[in-house]
């Protein structure tokens, strides 16, 4: 038994991907919360769909992937904006056709003759590919979001909980909402590398929903949910490596399990 | 471009401006807040105008108006979230807002006591927690409002009742002077609203100034002021002057009738009083 569960990580690569699921899963349980509470899902996967172009580029012009996300996300965000100012349609409907616009762009591009075959791993990731850098990056990620969860955490909460009264309570609504898209967009662009374009959004969103049905309060909430997505990337992994499946999809379909057998038991109090 | 108004934070100094708030205030009076001229504007449509009116430390004014009247609007602007757009506000500090419980988030997996705790957040900076002596003052307020047995259950769990005292509890925690309750009593079975009406009583009679928005007409002859509201300033003044039927009959914009067996007042729509 012992060996069936250590000896996935004798090869480095699996055990880089471990280190890296075990980053984006502290991040995206942690984060995972806020993005739930402030109803932020439909957002980040809008965000993180419509970096694809970005990415497609980045990939062409032999550039380094994070700039080309970066790039594909202020683009995004900016013609999110532009869109949602036509007062004939609501803001929902202008993110969902820039982001379908986005992503159909991003594949027209990554679909065409020239292109090196990377639309997959663009689109569901290669956590087993990730390089040293890319475990730094993991690694800065982590420290950041969760550096800036802990100091915005009563920033957070007094403008969750009741938006109308923060001003009162010294605290700009306005600029915590920025502060966390900042950090969702920064979550977004670093574990694209790892689960891809299509995936990303089951870390951000499934452990924090699963943790909600069964945990009473925020700090157990956040606990839980960051367990889940470490326990899932690493089962993820496991399947990977006995099963012969991918690896993103396979973390991917472990959190939605996760989040399934969450439902299935009595709800907490709350 | 309109002419700005401003939010003055600073104590009111109603010496260098005498006769200008409400004829009832003299320059040495003790005005905890006070609006002056004060319009207020989403985007282009104006909401609320001519807004003139100052109330003292330990006075409790009634904000009479119907639904949309701007009552919660001139809240806005008293915690400085809404910036006039004519006129000037003066506001000692921060005012503390006690909302309509069902505003806040019930789904929130927050206790009240960390309901409580939030109102130690506006007199930390941005990056800390709050500490042990927050604490302290947050179970404090819990039991100066009868919860404190209570401060580990969810928000959520608790009843309107209860839900408006741990609010009422966050507002203490802050140690806000100005208080600006939004309809407290809704919802309300009596005993929740005995208990509330005993807070209110007891806050105002240790010097905090409270601004009640209510729609409950004969609630209002109980407090020290009235200022009644229907997208600008109508009436502002003692309840004996105030709350007189031409008055309420233009603050709300229909017929104020009195209901048989001494049921208080009620409110007719405009069509009623116009035929």
């Amino acid at each position: 038994m012992l060996h069936w569960l250590l000896d996935p990580w004798s090869d480095p690569i699996n055990l880089r991907a471990l280190v890296e699921v075990v980053a984006l899963g502290a991040t995206g349980g942690a984060l995972g919360c806020w993005i739930v509470f402030y109803r932020l899902a439909y957002s980040a996967e809008s965000l993180a769909h419509a970096l694809l172009p970005g990415l497609v580029v980045a990939s062409l012009a032999g550039a380094p992937l994070v700039v080309g996300g970066a790039a594909g996300l202020v683009v995004a965000a900016l013609a999110v904006a532009v869109a949602g100012r036509t007062p004939a349609i609501g803001h929902d409907t202008a993110v969902a056709v820039v982001v379908t616009g986005l992503l159909g762009l991003g594949a027209l591009l990554a679909l065409s003759p020239d292109t090196p075959a990377r639309l997959q791993e663009l689109l569901f990731g290669d956590v087993l590919g990730v390089g040293t850098g890319d475990l730094v990056l993991a690694g800065a990620l982590t420290a950041v979001v969760l550096g800036a969860l802990a100091l915005l955490h009563p920033s957070l909460l007094v403008v969750g909980f009741d938006r109308a009264s923060a001003a009162a309570l010294g605290r700009s609504a306005l600029a915590v909402d920025v502060a966390l898209g900042v950090l969702v967009a920064l979550a977004i662009l670093v574990a694209v590398q790892g689960l891809g374009n299509l995936l990303v959004v089951a870390v951000l969103v499934a452990p924090a929903a699963a943790a909600r049905r069964v945990t009473r309060r925020l700090a157990s909430m956040m606990a839980v949910a960051v367990a889940i997505a470490v326990a899932c990337g690493a089962i993820g992994l496991y399947a990977s490596f006995y099963l012969d499946t991918a690896s993103g999809a396979s973390i991917a379909g472990a959190l939605v399990l996760a989040y399934a057998a969450a439902n299935m038991l009595p709800a907490a109090r709350a | 471009m309109p002419d700005r108004g401003a939010v003055s934070r600073a104590e009111p100094d109603p010496a260098g401006a005498p006769g200008a708030l409400s004829p009832r205030v003299s320059p040495s009076s003790d005005v905890a807040v006070a609006c002056e001229g004060v319009s207020l504007a989403y985007g282009a449509r104006t909401v609320l105008r001519d807004v003139t009116f100052a109330v003292r430390r330990g006075e409790r004014a009634a904000v009479l108006g119907p639904n949309g009247g701007g009552k919660t609007t001139l809240f806005r602007a008293l915690t400085g979230e809404l910036e006039p757009v004519a006129g000037r506000v003066i506001a000692p500090g921060r005012c503390g807002v006690v909302p309509q419980t069902e505003r806040s988030r019930l789904d929130f997996p927050v206790s009240a006591l960390d309901v409580a705790l939030m109102g130690a957040v506006s007199r930390l900076p941005w990056w800390r927690r709050p500490g042990r002596a927050d604490r302290a003052a947050a179970h404090a307020a819990l039991e100066r409002v009868g919860l404190d047995a209570m401060a580990d259950e969810t928000f959520g769990d608790l009843s309107g009742g209860q839900r408006q005292r741990v609010l009422l509890a966050r507002a203490l925690v802050q140690d806000a002077r100005v208080l600006l309750l939004d309809e407290p009593f809704s919802g309300l079975d009596t005993r929740s609203t005995d208990l509330v009406m005993g807070l209110l009583d007891d806050l105002a009679a240790e010097g905090r100034t409270l601004l009640i928005a209510t729609h409950d007409v004969d609630q209002a002859r109980a407090w020290d002021l009235v200022l009644c509201l229907n997208g600008a300033q109508v009436a502002f003044g003692p309840p004996g002057e105030t709350l007189t039927l031409p008055t309420l009959e233009r603050t709300y914009g229909g017929a104020i009738v009195e209901l048989p067996g001494g049921g208080g007042h009620g409110v007719l729509p405009p069509h009623h009083h116009d035929h």
